[in-house]
């Protein structure tokens, strides 16, 4: 039996043993640290990168790269506003078309549907959001671009096509690709992906909150409108702009069906381009030092442009979470 | 009663706008998996699995792209995870709060969603250029920095999920902090984790923008990491732009081969989620 007292000593091999696991206890630590700040470096090396490959478009060009339509290999003048103008538009259109549909849906299963069916709807329209986006463009290319040439784009050129002011929109011959159906095809798939964040945002309203409603006797409608829209109005619109992330980013959805023509026509059945489908169609075949760096700076452009949508949709989803925890 | 008669009857039309929003948008979503699975199955038969992409006009498989797909993407995945889950883990274990991990949490949510083309630029500018070439390991690079974004925040959800009490009482054990982390709460949160590298996979094996520029395309076998690796992906591209019957073909196979994998792996991780929720 033996007396310790705090002054003791430990035993050499409890000492020992204490050392080696702060020693690994810190190593453990600063392995997680510095992986975390990889993340952080992720970020900063995608801009440094692309800034650095993009430095000789810019030098060569400067501000006038923004605003400049031509986009010629041959000459070596290049301008990101036709890209740019077809990236934004497309995503316009996109989420004018998707946003409506996306909303119904996301009302639908949580205020409307049946309990049975509340659980496999919401798992299948997650299960959609997943299907990788070069599905959505063959299907685009095969399927909805020669049924669009063939019935819609000649109804809406033999109709609003020769409306004044609005007829410009809808002019021209039905080619089947171009910025219309792109628009439609990122609608479809953003349908998805906004709905079910949607969904999730309309479950954080407090059930309470909807029964006291609905126990003064409002109509469904005028819950949705009255009390979850109300309570859910940022989270709502950070899903829209987490839509519109995706959209502006979309790649090989748009390839497939824009028609790669670099320039900007008023009508939204003619083929446009891209920022993502410029990049993917003409980045391997790029001769020459200038043609290359433009690319990268219509991807830097991108980036920019991405970042601010998502960084604000972030923004909005994290005050609405701070909301619901108070 | 007139009030009450049109609150009926608003509440009426909007609840039906509602329900055929719903069947509108579920109509193309099922109209898509319809054409895939319609035009994808009589493409798919024993020879896309044993022979090698075709020159136009002849018969042949994607062997050589589902080969390189699985490498890259079992790269990918092997590069990104431990990456991700110790990225995750400080999140969860170490930064709770402060700014430093508000920021990175909030860096991360946006790679998340970032454009993965620019991804591809990125990882172009780094290893393609240097390289002096386009190879497979740029391809397993840029696969696994989209990854990582998603399993760091899968890592720190499910480690969030492990009751305190757990690593409490290990640490009243006089455990040390990291074989909490390892014994205690790794174990635990086990079936979640493994859902977010299943769903990292998911999400990085249709990905085909960023390959376009790292790993390119190659038409024939090859196992050299060095040099360009075909992947199921852009061989879709590839075929499905072409003006040959023979190769759309093959991409409406390629397609549905994809479109299965990813469903099963995205089924697979729902049901480890369920059982790790289920039980703890």
């Amino acid at each position: 039996m033996a007396n310790i007292t705090l002054d003791d000593p430990l035993p050499v091999n409890a000492q020992d043993q204490g050392r080696r696991q702060r020693l690994q206890d810190s190593f453990f630590r600063s392995s997680t640290l510095f992986f975390a700040l990889m993340v952080l470096l992720l970020l900063g090396g995608v801009i440094i990168a692309l800034i650095f490959g993009a430095w000789p478009a810019l030098r060569t060009f400067g501000f006038g790269f923004l605003t400049t339509e031509v986009w010629n290999p041959v000459t070596d003048r290049f301008g990101a506003l036709a890209p740019v103008y077809g990236t934004i538009i497309t995503s316009l259109l996109a989420m004018i078309i998707g946003v409506p549909v996306s909303f119904g849906i996301a009302v639908f299963i949580t205020e409307l549907c049946p309990a049975v069916l509340k659980r496999p709807l919401g798992i299948a329209i997650e299960l959609l959001a997943g299907i990788p986006s070069i599905i959505y463009g063959i299907w685009g290319l095969f399927v909805l671009a020669p049924f669009l040439q063939l019935t819609v784009q000649p109804f809406l050129i033999a109709t609003i096509g020769h409306a004044p002011v609005i007829g410009r929109l809808f002019a021209g011959p039905p080619y089947g690709i171009g910025v219309l159906t792109a628009s439609i095809i990122l609608a479809i798939m953003v349908l998805p992906f906004i709905t079910s964040i949607t969904r999730d945002v309309f479950e954080t309203v407090p059930p309470m909150l909807k029964e006291s409603a609905y126990g003064l006797g409002a109509t469904t409608t005028e819950v949705v409108w009255n009390v979850v829209l109300p309570y859910t109005r940022v989270g709502v619109i950070g899903a829209v702009m987490l839509g519109l992330g995706r959209a502006l980013g979309e790649t090989m959805a748009v390839t497939f069906v824009i028609g790669n023509a670099h320039r900007i026509a008023a009508s939204i059945l003619a083929p446009g381009t891209t920022i993502s489908a410029t990049i993917a169609n003409e980045f391997t075949e790029a001769v020459g030092d200038l043609y290359t760096s433009s690319l990268i700076a219509l991807g830097l452009i991108l980036f920019v442009i991405t970042f601010i949508v998502l960084a604000f949709a972030k923004l909005l989803l994290m005050r609405l979470e701070r909301q619901v925890k108070k | 009663m007139e009030i009450y008669a049109r609150r009926r009857l608003v509440n009426a039309v909007s609840l039906t706008v509602a329900m055929a929003a719903a069947v509108f948008g579920l109509f193309w979503l099922i109209a898509i998996l319809w054409t895939l699975f319609y035009n994808g199955f009589s493409a798919i038969n024993l020879s896309i699995f044993t022979e090698m992409t075709p020159p136009p006009g002849n018969t042949g498989g994607l062997l050589n792209a589902i080969f390189g797909s699985v490498v890259l993407t079992i790269g990918a995945t092997l590069l990104s995870t431990p990456i991700g889950m110790l990225a995750g883990t400080y999140l969860a274990e170490y930064g709770k709060k402060g700014a430093f991990a508000e920021t990175v949490r909030f860096i991360n949510d946006i790679l998340l969603s970032a454009p993965s083309i620019v991804v591809g630029l990125f990882i172009y500018e780094v290893v393609v250029v240097p390289m002096g070439h386009f190879s497979a390991w740029a391809g397993v690079i840029v696969l696994a920095v989209i990854g990582i974004p998603v399993i760091v925040r899968t890592t720190e959800d499910m480690l969030n999920l492990v009751p305190n009490g757990l690593r409490e009482a290990a640490s009243a054990l006089g455990t040390p902090m990291w074989k909490v982390v390892t014994m205690i709460a790794y174990r635990a949160a086990r079936n979640g984790i493994i859902t977010g590298i299943l769903l990292a996979i998911a999400r990085v094996s249709g990905e085909t923008a960023p390959l376009l520029f790292t790993a390119l395309n190659n038409q024939f076998w090859s196992t050299d990491m060095n040099a360009p690796m075909a992947s199921l992906p852009v061989t879709i591209f590839q075929f499905a732009l072409s003006p040959y019957d023979d190769w759309q073909h093959l991409a409406w196979g390629g397609a549905l081969l994809i479109t299965i994998t990813i469903l099963i792996l995205n089924i697979v991780a729902r049901a480890l989620a369920a059982l790790g929720s289920s039980r703890g």
